[in-house]
């Protein structure tokens, strides 16, 4: 079997990780720079696979004729294929492969992996299990990306589960027990509904291959190319509702959509700064992928009649989050809560998807210029999803490393206990003015790229939600300024004068690479947006 | 590629400034010459390169004309290049939408770089001797840069996407210049509005209309497909197809032009602080007063208009101006701006801050600008915007020049020159406040009325903890009161002013204000007969003029004429040889005063350009000079249908002389005849009654009326929502869940220690002693969910190949592990049922914790 770059992307973090266990207990510096190094292996192989991708250059892998047969007319067009034996009793390969949608989140994920490790440097205590844990989940989330088949997507998809529960229950703050089984007993019910519907379709359908279930299933097809039929007496489409609504639960709550959204602040206010990172950055992503790979395409009939309860949803997160982050004084809560507001625009973009894909899907339009702007819209709302995972990865991770760094310092986040710290530590105001702007979404920066992204898109489709977003957009003005004017301005707090509040190199050295990313994608966001489209513009097969 | 082709040139002029705020922010900043230096030259290469373009732009006589040629490519069309930008769908752009960025000169651009560049660099000149004793100084030039790259983007755009670029970034720069003496307390008990609130204000009263415009712009794209302006505002076809298509399916009764006109609008509302969303623009004088005239005059408030000008024909789709018939977007413009117009007049009456009264005084003459392109005087509004721009900067900068000068002689006054200018009476920086308070306090008081004011209940008292010399803020360098004959000690600025305010008030013939202002009456007076809305606007603006007339002559009449009314007037100057100022005091005085005389140049001639060649005496003058109109003959190619220009009508300019007249009667009665008293009541209280006075004083209670109806009960649910919501609602339930299932787990538990350890399977034992065995370390919990995560996973792998051996068996299969689910979420919920409060989280964790965990 010859080395696969997918595979070894994935499974590097791991043994980097197995390594990062074994080094000698003393050696915490030797452990930290172990990882970052395994770490940035992984980014520079990342950004090659990139470079095969955008060149189209990627092996034609070892995909058999047979499976590429049952595949033909899938949605997403993956490149860079391998298969392996996995579990022939149950008919589950190691088939890996990607698209514009996974290749961006890889490399999101690549990208924030080594900024995470070098940030948890401040880490003391257990420093080899905390490294091991950052890579074991990076090894998790990639792996997850890039599986096309659904068994081992559940498997990855649990794996992505188990370290960052032990990352806020062993290094978080001070009520970490609560919220990290919160966080964990939410996903896992999420995933429990997931793992029997996964089970279900690879009885119906024969198979657990990705690629071969977007062609065949949402057709009514199983693998083999006849009609499904369920080895049981039941209603097909009742079941497969049922199936609709337990994908619907486990991504939601990933997200999280609201209303399911309350065990986020509380992991995130907990968890370790650079858990917080990885947490906002990369692992809300998982959900939102969930939602365009799978909900959506293998279920267009019932996404479609769902899509507006999605989008109110979408609003509801995207409203009500930031109506309590406006109302927190913690600073870190602040941001987790941005996070709900700002995913809501990856909902909403999704629920455009979602409503339009099964009428594009079953070819339902019929008037030509209603389909043109029917297709650019929800062209431009999908890609604005996408994006805005990536930007949010971006600006959420560069948030959580500031919040963490004041805290870090100052020991508390309480911000009435702040106020003009403009005065005491410029550098670190400079760079939370910035990223807030780009968190807020300002033009010119990336978030603002992906927003505009999907409320043009949304707004053919769902005019109403889309004017009440707004509202939304407005409240992230307002609590993006209070957390600047609670930290920076107004007169400058006496009681922090003479302490060091000033940002460290290493922080700087973390955050340098997600402002150049911010700034970069708000003023050419084609750099990216063409890894997203071509995968987009072959969904909507325009 | 030729760099210096006009094309590809308008890339570069927004560049030059980007630059330096990069190196100034990054490199620069510890320096303060070389901060100057780039600042200063970004801007001159800016004011260079844009020379060059309108240069060249000006050549070509008829740039901008559309007119398809034999082979369908435009002929005498515009500079400007683009590229892609946002790739969206397939292969063609107009199909799939996708968007570029370029840049696009024509007649409407030219003239705003011809003003723009050069305004900012003279506003950048400025600052060197304004900012010089700041301690802040490199930020400031830092924010002006990028202020100036803001403005600079929006102007060249060829698209309305990266016109929404610039306006978003001067709204950045604007909320971090307004707050630039972000640690300053409010300035005096009278005015409680603390720098950093005024930022916040007015970015978030702009952000409200941003997101409504958003809105415009989203729809625009959905309808059209792209978002340049070329495409969409010469294409006949693509007007009448939003000018006919109902909005939202029709519910508004508007069409898809008229709601994406009304969302534009109200973008331009809140950028040009027109009512209902004023307010934020009298509290942004709490920036440097150089950044009150980047904002009021050059770059951010006219960036409005221009939006709006730039837009007229989306706006005007489906009406028919000259035959009265008017779109909804142009009645909402005219109804707002001649509103605004005349409701912002009233105000400015009554205001005793130098700067506030030229606050109120631009949004009034916004709202001139904004009521002419109401009633299609497309022309007239962009011309208005231009000289405006020039006076309205000249007007802004001399009363900076004024401050300053106030604050000098302040200094002087009361005796510690030897300071030197340290101790900044504006730049309230805690610090330097701190030692010259003591010789501040005593003359602050018996100067002016509000000496009885303490430190009053609504002052939080972090403030006076820091500022323990809060009083003396009470010396308000900016408040007219304070000042009076002027004129004596600063001749230039006091000459730049008057001129700069003659022109505001519309002085015939000799000021550029006066030929802008009257081709608006002009217009009105022709639309008059048309459409009730043209009635509408004459009479407001003509009032508003009137009134404008009025506060023009009480300023002038405060600020410089009659007598010194405080000793800082007496000493008010920049530099005086005779007191010690040196070589320092000197330069800056000359940055100070330049451009004042700069810009007094062209508020008195800009206006020529305008001048229409039937205008008794003038008009035959500059014909024969060769100027004939050659403003309104060069812009209107900016449109695709070329605006109609009503015949000269003497009229309209006699009502414009008559304006003045009175005006200026009314001015002079009650402020140079009698010239104001210090704690004597203003004349106008007088007049209107002293209860009215108050009303405009207080600015119609407004600010008042937004905290208590919007603002406040916001605030108050932002507070409780995620308390009530998030935690008391939803959370609530899954507590209720997990504590049910904890009390069913408790159950089970018992069963099977009963049942199934009774029939001594061994399974339950073993987990029963791992148990055991984790219990010392008294976390319980944790290694519990392990184990039912474990016990799952094998529970689900055993299934899996149950099914994969047995398919029939799936239904059986399906029941069992739907109770494992129910069951798992039970007993990990019972965990949780005894936690939500956390409290015993702060055991360090044991060596035990790891090993349990990582499964070594």
């Amino acid at each position: 079997m010859t080395l696969d770059l997918l595979t070894l992307i994935t499974f590097l973090p791991m043994i980097g990780a197995g390594v990062v266990v074994v080094l000698p207990r003393k050696q915490k510096n030797l452990a930290r720079y172990t990882a970052l190094g395994f770490s940035l292996v992984v980014l520079v192989l990342t950004i090659y696979l990139l470079s095969q991708f955008l060149g189209g250059t990627c092996p034609p892998g070892n995909v058999p004729e047979a499976m590429q047969k049952a595949a033909a007319g899938g949605p997403f067009g993956f490149t860079c294929q391998h298969v392996a034996e996995f579990f022939p009793q149950l008919n589950a390969k190691w088939h890996v492969g990607i698209d514009g949608l996974s290749m961006s989140l890889v490399l999101l994920s690549a990208i924030l992996t080594p900024l995470a490790i070098l940030i948890s440097f401040e880490v003391t205590d257990r420093v080899h299990e905390h490294m091991a844990l950052f890579l074991f989940l990076e090894m998790g989330v990639i792996g997850l990306f890039i599986s096309l088949d659904l068994l081992i997507f559940f498997i990855f998809w649990e794996i992505g589960l188990v370290p960052m529960y032990f990352l806020i229950n062993y290094w978080g703050g001070k009520d970490r027990q609560y919220a990290s089984t919160k966080f964990f007993i939410y996903t896992m019910a999420g995933s429990l509904g997931l793992l029997l519907s996964i089970q279900l379709i690879g009885v119906v359908a024969g198979t657990f291959d990705i690629p071969t279930l977007l062609a065949t299933f949402p057709k009514g097809l199983n693998g083999a190319g006849q009609a499904l039929s369920l080895p049981f007496a039941g209603d097909l489409n009742l079941i497969k509702g049922l199936m609709f609504l337990a994908f619907f639960f486990a991504f939601a709550v990933k997200v999280p959509i609201w209303p399911f959204h309350t065990w986020l602040p509380d992991a995130h206010t907990e968890a370790p700064t650079a858990g917080s990172m990885l947490l906002a950055g990369i692992l809300l992503k998982l959900g939102a992928y969930g939602f365009v790979r799978f909900v959506v395409p293998l279920f267009p009939a019932e996404a479609q009649t769902f899509a507006p309860v999605l989008a109110f949803l979408a609003v509801a997160g995207i409203i009500l989050g930031g109506l309590a982050a406006w109302g927190m004084n913690d600073f870190k809560r602040l941001v987790a809560y941005s996070s709900v507001n700002h995913m809501g625009f990856v909902v909403l973009g999704v629920a455009a998807f979602a409503s339009v894909y099964n009428n594009i899907f079953t070819q339902a339009i019929a008037n030509a210029a209603d389909r043109e702007i029917v297709l650019r819209s929800v062209s431009m709302a999908t890609n604005g999803a996408i994006l805005q995972m990536f930007t949010h990865g971006l600006s959420s991770a560069g948030m959580f490393l500031l919040v963490g760094a004041l805290y870090h310092k100052a020991h508390t986040r309480d911000l009435t206990q702040f106020g003009g710290l403009f005065n005491l530590a410029p550098f670190y105001g400079g760079l939370l003015i910035f990223t807030s702007m780009a968190s807020l979404g300002l033009p010119g920066m990336a978030g603002f790229v992906s927003e505009f992204q999907v409320i043009a898109g949304t707004w053919w489709i769902f005019p109403a939600y889309v004017a009440a977003a707004m509202v939304g957009l407005f409240l992230t003005g307002a609590y993006i300024l209070k957390g600047i004017r609670a930290v920076l301005y107004g007169p400058t707090n006496d009681v922090w004068r003479g302490h060091h509040l000033e940002i460290e190199f290493r922080e700087v050295l973390a955050l340098t690479p997600l402002l150049v990313l911010i700034l970069i994608t708000g003023l050419w966001p084609n750099w990216i947006v063409q890894v997203i489209n071509q995968t987009v513009t072959r969904l909507f097969g325009s | 590629m030729n760099w210096f082709d006009a094309n590809f040139l308008p890339w570069l002029i927004p560049l030059p400034p980007l630059i330096a705020f990069a190196l100034i922010v990054l490199v620069l900043g510890r320096s303060r010459v070389l901060t100057h230096i780039t600042a200063v030259g970004s801007a001159v290469i800016s004011w260079f390169l844009s020379f060059a373009v309108v240069l060249r732009a000006f050549q070509v006589a008829e740039l901008g004309k559309y007119s398809v040629g034999i082979f369908g490519s435009n002929v005498n069309d515009i500079f400007g290049i683009s590229t892609g930008w946002l790739s969206n769908g397939g292969q063609s752009n107009a199909i799939t939408g996708a968007l570029n960025m370029g840049v696009a000169v024509d007649p409407l651009t030219a003239i705003m770089l011809f003003m723009v560049p050069l305004v900012i660099m003279l506003i950048i000149v400025f600052s060197i001797g304004y900012m010089y004793h700041d301690p802040r100084n490199a930020r400031f030039f830092a924010y002006l840069c990028l202020f100036a790259a803001g403005m600079l983007t929006l102007v060249v755009a060829d698209n309305l996407l990266m016109l929404f670029v610039g306006w978003e970034v001067m709204g950045l720069c604007s909320y971090l210049l307004i707050g630039f003496f972000y640690d300053a307390a409010p300035k005096s008990q009278v005015d409680r509005v603390a720098p950093f609130q005024a930022a916040t204000k007015a970015f978030l009263t702009t952000r409200l209309a941003d997101v409504i415009m958003m809105l415009g712009i989203a729809y625009l794209w959905a309808s059209t497909g792209t978002l340049n302006f070329r495409d969409i505002l010469f294409s006949q076809a693509a007007l009448e197809q939003l000018a006919s298509t109902p909005a939202l399916g029709g519910f508004l009764g508007l069409s898809a032009a008229g709601f994406i006109g009304i969302c534009l609008i109200i973008g331009t509302v809140g950028k040009s602080a027109q009512f209902p969303l004023h307010t934020w623009l009298p509290d942004a004088m709490k920036g440097p007063t150089p950044v009150s005239a980047m904002i009021h005059a050059a770059a951010m408030v006219s960036a409005g208009v221009y939006m709006i000008i730039r837009m007229y024909p989306v706006l005007a789709a489906g009406g028919n101006v000259h035959e009265g018939v008017l779109t909804a977007p142009m009645v909402f413009m005219a109804v707002i701006g001649s509103f605004t117009a005349l409701f912002a007049a009233t105000i400015a009456i009554a205001q005793n801050d130098i700067k506030k009264v030229l606050a109120y005084s631009t949004i009034s003459q916004l709202g001139f600008m904004v009521a002419a392109l109401g009633i299609g005087a497309y022309i007239p509004a962009f011309f208005h915007l231009i000289t405006h721009a020039f006076f309205k900067g000249l007007l802004f900068l001399a009363s900076g020049s004024v401050i300053h000068g106030m604050e000098h002689g302040h200094h002087v006054a009361h005796g510690h020159a030897d300071h030197g200018h340290e101790a900044h009476a504006e730049h309230g920086h805690a610090e330097e406040h701190g030692h010259a308070a003591p010789a501040h306090a005593e003359h602050g008081h018996a100067e002016h009325g509000h000496g009885a004011h303490g430190h009053g209940s609504h002052a939080p008292t972090q403030w006076e903890h820091v500022f323990p010399d809060f009083n003396e803020g009470d010396f308000d360098p900016q408040d007219m009161r304070n000042m009076g004959g002027l004129i004596r000690t600063m001749p230039v600025t006091a000459v730049t002013f008057i001129i700069g305010g003659l022109a505001l008030a519309g002085a015939p013939i000799i000021t550029a204000g006066f030929w802008s202002k009257d081709e608006i009456l002009a217009e009105a007076w022709y639309m008059m007969g048309k459409t009730p809305v043209g009635l509408l606007v004459l009479v407001s603006l003509a009032l508003a003029a009137t009134l404008t007339a009025i506060y023009t002559f009480r300023q002038i009449a405060m600020t410089f004429l009659g007598t010194p009314r405080t000793e800082a007037a007496l000493y008010a100057q920049h530099y005086n040889k005779a007191r010690g100022d040196g070589f320092a005091e000197r330069s800056i005085s000359i940055t100070l005063t330049a451009p004042l005389i700069v810009l007094a140049v062209f508020a008195l001639l800009f206006g020529f350009v305008g001048v229409n060649p039937s205008f008794p005496i003038v008009g035959p003058l500059m014909s024969s000079l060769g100027i004939e109109k050659p403003f309104v003959n060069y812009v209107k190619y900016s449109l695709l249908e070329i605006p109609e220009i009503p015949a000269f009508n003497l009229l309209p300019v006699l009502l414009s002389f008559a304006i003045f007249g009175v005006g200026v009667f009314a001015g002079w009665s009650l402020y140079v005849r009698r010239p104001v008293i210090l704690g004597q009541a203003d004349p106008v209280e007088g007049i209107v009654g002293k209860d009215t006075y108050r009303i405009l004083q207080n600015k119609y209670y407004i600010d008042e009326f937004y905290a208590r109806f919007f603002i406040q009960p916001f605030q108050w649910a932002a507070a409780r929502y995620s308390e009530v919501v998030d935690r008391g609602l939803i959370d609530s339930v899954l507590h209720f869940v997990a504590r049910t299932a904890g009390r069913i787990g408790d159950v089970v538990k018992e069963f099977n220690r009963v049942v199934i350890d009774g029939v001594g399977d061994g399974i339950p034992e073993a987990i029963g002693d791992a148990a055991k065995a984790l219990r010392p370390l008294q976390t319980g919990r944790v290694q519990q969910y392990l184990l039912f995560a474990l016990v799952a996973a094998i529970v689900v792998a055993v299934n899996l190949i149950i099914i994969a051996a047995v398919p029939q068996i799936i239904p059986v299969a399906a029941l069992v592990q739907g109770g494992i689910v129910v069951l798992i979420v039970f007993l990990l919920g019972s965990g949780s049922a005894s936690q939500p409060t956390g409290g015993s989280g702060n055991r360090p964790a044991s060596e035990g914790d790891v090993q349990a965990t990582s499964g070594d």
